[in-house]
């Protein structure tokens, strides 16, 4: 049986890959504006931006990163929802194949995608100036909150791309996703922020996990926002995972 | 051949909320023919085919294709049947060729690029084989999806509406397809409005009407139900798709209007 999900994952994994390697555009698009975003507030507003000192650069790209999955995962359930809405679901369904195999196909290729899209933001960061000190071991805890978070968001993709009726409403829900780091730490320090608006940003998931990801390529101690961010993450991830799950099985009663 | 029908449904039922769709339906179609389930839009055609497809839940009754039970085994089900549903069910953005292999890996066979070779050079495919099929016609789609179908030889097809939006060339061909299948053995359910395809493809025909079966015989004894017909003469007018076909020249055509 566990032979048998790896080997339909792995079929369908490699067709989704296929179509990605076929519009490579969509790497592309999802990597521009977190690009754009970075060419225009590290060299438009940046310079207004008390950072403490740090180079503004290196200040932004966690959240920048983060930016990138959330506009990344509009595709997830773009592809899920050209799926679902086309004849090919169904043809899988009544297939002998493990019934969890198409949601995994699916989510593996997001996973790929997105970090495709998180290299070439990272690279055009290089080329902008970002420098870090990082050893291999920080780089690797960059690289796992960055799996989880993508897988987290993700698997929340997966339901819009399940439901959703028309495209608007697919692409649409990724919106605030790609909204929420403005209101944290991402941009500028949350001490600079009124009260109630402080709090909120200082107790989103953003903050944390932007502020693990800057700790640990600023080779700071990471402190008690690595637990959050890793909370939040795996949290997230449970809860969006058995929101989708259910959402399938209902899809195929 | 076994006796055993190949699907067999009795007192099925199926509500979307207050709507019932289908309200009792009982149905046995003989293994290795071709049955037509013939209704109008929203007869519930699609849904029938979905239940025993395992793609739906039924509410209440109980269905069993190929001798296995749609709800307590699903999986056995599965591995009897191949569904060719309204839309083609194929992806756009691979070939014809990758289409056909993609379906043979998830069946597990060996040697999925000689099944899918063989399976287009059968369905006239081989040219168009490396060309992705967002670009192929209405015909080639279906032909396509019903290739994909045949993969793995499942004993039980269903067909839904697999002419509805194709020209009549495209039309004959399928047609041809699916006799040649009843002729191997394979049991197709078909559904379909078009009540000239029930004539010509079915050997047993349903008539699915507010959610049940209102009639079910062969097409004699469909007839039969009607006062027997008197003889009148009347000069034979050829059909404007006698008189297309032959202007546009398709082989299969004289043969097929010879027949009406």
């Amino acid at each position: 049986m566990t032979t048998y999900v790896l080997h339909d994952t792995d079929v369908l994994l490699k067709r989704s890959l296929r179509h990605i390697l076929r519009s490579p555009d969509t790497i592309i698009t999802t990597a521009v504006t977190p690009i754009a975003m970075l060419l225009l507030f590290v060299y438009v507003f940046g310079g207004a931006i008390d950072v403490g000192g740090a180079s503004y650069v290196n200040y932004l790209l966690p959240g920048i990163l983060l930016i990138t999955v959330a506009s990344g995962i509009a595709y997830t359930a773009f592809r899920l929802f050209t799926d679902v809405s086309g004849g090919i679901f169904e043809r899988f369904q009544s297939m002998p194949i493990t019934r969890s195999a198409f949601l995994w196909g699916h989510v593996l290729t997001s996973v790929v995608a997105n970090m495709t899209s998180l290299v070439l933001v990272v690279l055009v960061a290089l080329a902008m100036g970002f420098r870090t000190g990082a050893g291999v071991l920080a780089w690797l805890a960059v690289l796992g909150i960055m799996l989880l978070f993508t897988l987290a968001l993700t698997w929340l993709a997966v339901i819009p791309g399940l439901t959703a009726k028309t495209v608007d409403g697919v692409s649409g829900f990724s919106y605030p996703l790609i909204f929420l780091p403005f209101v944290s730490s991402a941009f500028v320090p949350t001490e600079s922020m009124p009260g109630p608006v402080q709090w909120f940003a200082e107790h989103q998931p953003v903050t944390s996990i932007v502020n693990t990801i800057r700790s640990l390529f600023a080779q700071q101690p990471v402190g008690s926002d690595g637990w959050v961010a890793l909370a939040w993450c795996v949290g997230l991830l449970l809860v969006a995972y058995a929101l989708a799950m259910r959402t399938y099985r209902s899809k195929l009663a | 051949m076994t006796t055993q029908p190949a699907i067999e449904i009795a007192g099925l039922t199926k509500s979307y909320g207050d709507h019932a769709v289908l309200t009792g339906v009982d149905l046995s179609v003989p293994a290795g023919t071709i049955f037509a389930l013939l209704g109008s839009n929203g007869a519930g055609k699609t849904t029938a085919v979905k239940i025993l497809s395992t793609l739906l839940k039924a509410d209440g009754g109980t269905a069993s294709v190929n001798g296995h039970d749609v709800s307590t085994e699903p999986e056995k089900v599965r591995e009897s049947i191949s569904l060719t549903g309204q839309f083609a069910a194929v992806d756009e953005i691979l070939t014809g060729r990758e289409n056909l292999v993609l379906v043979a890996r998830l069946r597990r066979l060996e040697g999925s690029g000689a099944i899918a070779d063989a399976l287009l050079s059968r369905f006239g495919l081989t040219d168009a084989a490396g060309q992705r099929v967002a670009t192929y016609s209405g015909g080639m789609r279906r032909r396509l999806d019903i290739a994909m179908s045949l993969i793995g030889d499942p004993p039980v097809l269903f067909l839904d509406e697999p002419t509805t939006g194709l020209d009549p060339q495209s039309r004959i061909e399928v047609w041809k397809t699916v006799q040649e299948l009843a002729g191997r053995g394979t049991t197709v359910l078909l559904t379909t409005q078009y009540l000239d395809e029930a004539e010509h493809l079915a050997d047993r025909i349903a008539v699915l009407h507010d959610g049940r079966i209102i009639a079910d015989g062969t097409l004699a004894e469909l007839k039969q139900l009607l006062p027997p017909a008197k003889v009148e003469y009347v000069e034979k007018q050829p059909s404007l798709e006698d008189i297309f076909l032959a202007i546009v020249g398709h082989d299969g055509a004289a043969s097929q209007g010879a027949q009406r």
